[in-house]
């Protein structure tokens, strides 16, 4: 989460991931209402809030962090944030800094060809989201008009650390391989290398952990740490 | 493939920004709502339901004395405070309670700010059977204590809510987080004319039996339509209630009061469409109070059923659109208006209603003597007691 506790403290967090292994760097621009994420994102998003975060500001971490690697940086907020600052300025100014998509989890479908529009006129990817209510033919439609890769979102339920992994994880990364294109990537509950390990062998291409390291991030502020934990989850996928 | 169009859309408001988990529920929730209203035994039990148990119609009352201290329009209160429960939520909560019922789902949850919608759709769970649990910020659990206890009493738990500004905003946003991780077994009884669609049309549908009694009662009483409505507006269910059935009758102009809170000028209020701009929140876009960065504003009012940074998105259309107007009422006017009511009526409204009241007092003065308001009395004052003692300075 940019700018919890501060946006020096995470830059430091973002570039210890990379060197960790992360193949791709979410930061979140945080928004006052979150209602797709649990308790860990929430109160993050509440600290970056208070210690006046703003969104500009993340947009120009994600420029520093571009000068500094090649990783892809993504962009994780809710709409209204996005709608604030104006949908060309918010695409204009992300392209600048480097930004290479998008995921805003308030997004439905039915309401997102307009900032999409928007978005790959910045040549900015915008990600959607497949859920596990999500029918078949639906999941085909989403498939179809995500961009960079398809978020398929792991379980009923918001953002947070879990202990274990929902069922039928696997049987639903196949299906979903036989209608999209694109590389599947889980997230929602993967929190340890157990978790990634299973999801590298189910058919993820690639595997979406958040609220553990936001955790970490915000509870040790300890680059080194986020680093080893990070090389940890890589092992899972790069053995 | 699955349609992707965009709908529940009033002019550019409304539609549906919500996790894609909850989609699915969405579309169930609207396929089965027009099942519902193309069914007459629904309409019916619904209707039997409004009359023997919720009380309907509740009385078009003329207020004399009001309308003699104003000196100008004849005032009319629609009596929703005589609604079972004590308010206007009983209409909303009853038809989508069996609305979850003809879905076959198990539970319900709901969210609550001053605790009308909480304890109406604790009732409704109760007598249709249906296990309800309602979110509630904390800072409206410790001031609306007597609504959370008669909602323990009938069977429901009430979750406290700690997150944000503990008021109802957050109150959603944990009712959404409980959907998204309960959605199959679930139905989400939203209390107003917000969130994703369908809700904005299925509250205002059944709210509309406001309007409507309005509408036979204006004719039965005085052999015309009224010239002005007016209704407090939070989300707006009591507003869009009164005024959808009267949309098209242009002669009636239609007057909507938001809590000026301290007044508009010191920032603390929730006055959404006199001073918002529009956003998206809660599911849908509409008018929202917000920073230049689009974080949404902490709200003010003394009355916990307006404390709400958005607003329907059928009334951030109809301001847009000039069909209704909307006016800042403050806390003070509201509890000056609530005592004018007391002493001249004899009726303790709701501190939501007051502002109404306060609304439909101002325009009534500057209106001829043969001309016609009718105030929305959207609830009664009992669970504001307490609230208006502290402003006296009185110890209970």
């Amino acid at each position: 989460m940019a700018g919890d506790p501060d946006l020096a403290t995470t830059e430091k967090m973002a570039l210890a991931c990379i060197r960790g292994g992360a193949d791709l760097v979410e930061l979140g621009v945080h928004f006052s209402d979150p209602i797709a994420d649990g308790p860990e994102i929430q109160a993050a998003g509440q600290r970056a809030l208070r210690a006046g975060t703003r969104p500009r500001d993340v947009l120009d971490l994600a420029a520093r962090l571009r000068r500094g690697s090649d990783a892809p940086l993504l962009l994780m907020t809710y709409l209204n944030p996005v709608l604030a600052m104006g949908l060309t300025p918010f695409a204009e100014r992300a392209a600048a800094a480097g930004v290479d998509g998008v995921i805003v989890p308030d997004l439905s479908l039915e309401e997102s060809p307009e900032i999409r529009g928007v978005l790959d006129g910045a040549q900015i990817d915008l990600v959607q989201l497949v859920a596990p209510s999500t029918p078949d033919g639906r999941a085909a439609a989403i498939g179809a008009v995500s961009r960079g890769f398809v978020y398929v979102v792991a379980r009923y339920g918001t953002t947070g650390t879990r202990s274990d992994l929902p069922e039928g994880l696997r049987s639903r990364l196949q299906a979903l391989h036989h209608t999209a294109s694109l590389p599947l990537a889980v997230g929602f509950g993967v929190s340890t290398p157990d978790h990634v390990r299973t999801l590298a062998t189910s058919g993820a291409d690639g595997i979406v952990v958040g609220s553990a390291i936001v955790r970490m991030a915000a509870e040790e502020a300890d680059p080194e740490a986020v680093e080893a934990f990070v090389r940890e989850l890589a092992s899972g996928v790069r053995p | 493939m699955a349609e992707v169009a965009s709908r529940g859309k009033f002019g550019p408001y409304g539609g549906q920004f919500v996790p894609e988990t909850l989609m699915p529920a969405l579309l169930e929730l609207e396929a089965a709502y027009e099942d519902a209203r193309a069914d007459p035994r629904f309409e019916a039990e619904l209707d039997d339901y409004n009359r023997h148990y919720g009380g309907r119609p509740t009385p078009l009352y003329f207020a004399r004395r009001l309308t003699e201290a104003c000196g100008g329009a004849r005032i009319y209160l629609k009596r929703e405070d005589l609604c079972h429960g004590g308010a206007h939520k009983f209409n909303n909560v009853m038809g989508q309670a069996l609305l979850a019922r003809r879905m076959g789902k198990p539970r319900m949850i709901a969210e609550t700010g001053a605790g009308q919608h909480g304890v109406a759709a604790a009732m409704a769970g109760a007598v249709l059977g249906i296990p309800t649990e309602v979110y509630m910020g904390s800072v409206d659990v410790k001031r609306q204590a007597l609504n959370v206890f008669r909602m323990r009493l009938l069977g429901t738990q009430v979750h406290a809510v700690d997150g944000g500004s503990q008021t109802l905003k957050d109150a959603i946003n944990e009712a959404l987080r409980d959907w998204v991780t309960n959605v199959t077994m679930t139905y989400y009884c939203i209390g107003s004319v917000v969130g994703p669609h369908p809700y904005p049309t299925i509250v205002r549908d059944f709210q509309s039996v406001i309007g409507r009694e309005i509408k036979d009662q204006a004719r039965e009483q005085m052999g015309r339509l009224p010239d002005l409505l007016v209704a407090c507006v939070g989300g707006g269910s009591n507003s869009m209630g009164t005024f959808a059935p009267f949309l098209e009758d242009t002669a009636v102009e239609l007057l909507g009061a938001e809590a000026g809170g301290e007044g508009i000028e010191t920032g603390r209020h929730a006055a959404t469409l006199v001073a918002g701009r529009p956003g998206v929140l809660h599911g849908a876009r509409s008018y929202l109070l917000q920073d230049e960065d689009g974080q949404i504003a902490d709200t003010f009012s003394v009355s916990a059923g307006l404390d709400y940074p958005g607003v329907g998105p059928q009334l951030a259309y109809l301001k847009d659109t000039k069909r209704a107007s909307f006016t800042a009422v403050t806390d003070a006017q509201a509890l000056e208006a609530f005592h004018t009511l007391a002493t001249l009526e004899g009726i303790l409204p709701a501190l939501e209603s007051a502002h109404a009241v306060f609304a439909a007092m101002q325009r009534a003065r500057e209106m001829d003597r043969d001309q016609v308001v009718v105030a929305t009395l959207s609830g009664r004052g009992d669970k504001d007691v307490q609230t208006v003692a502290r402003s006296m300075g009185v110890e209970l």
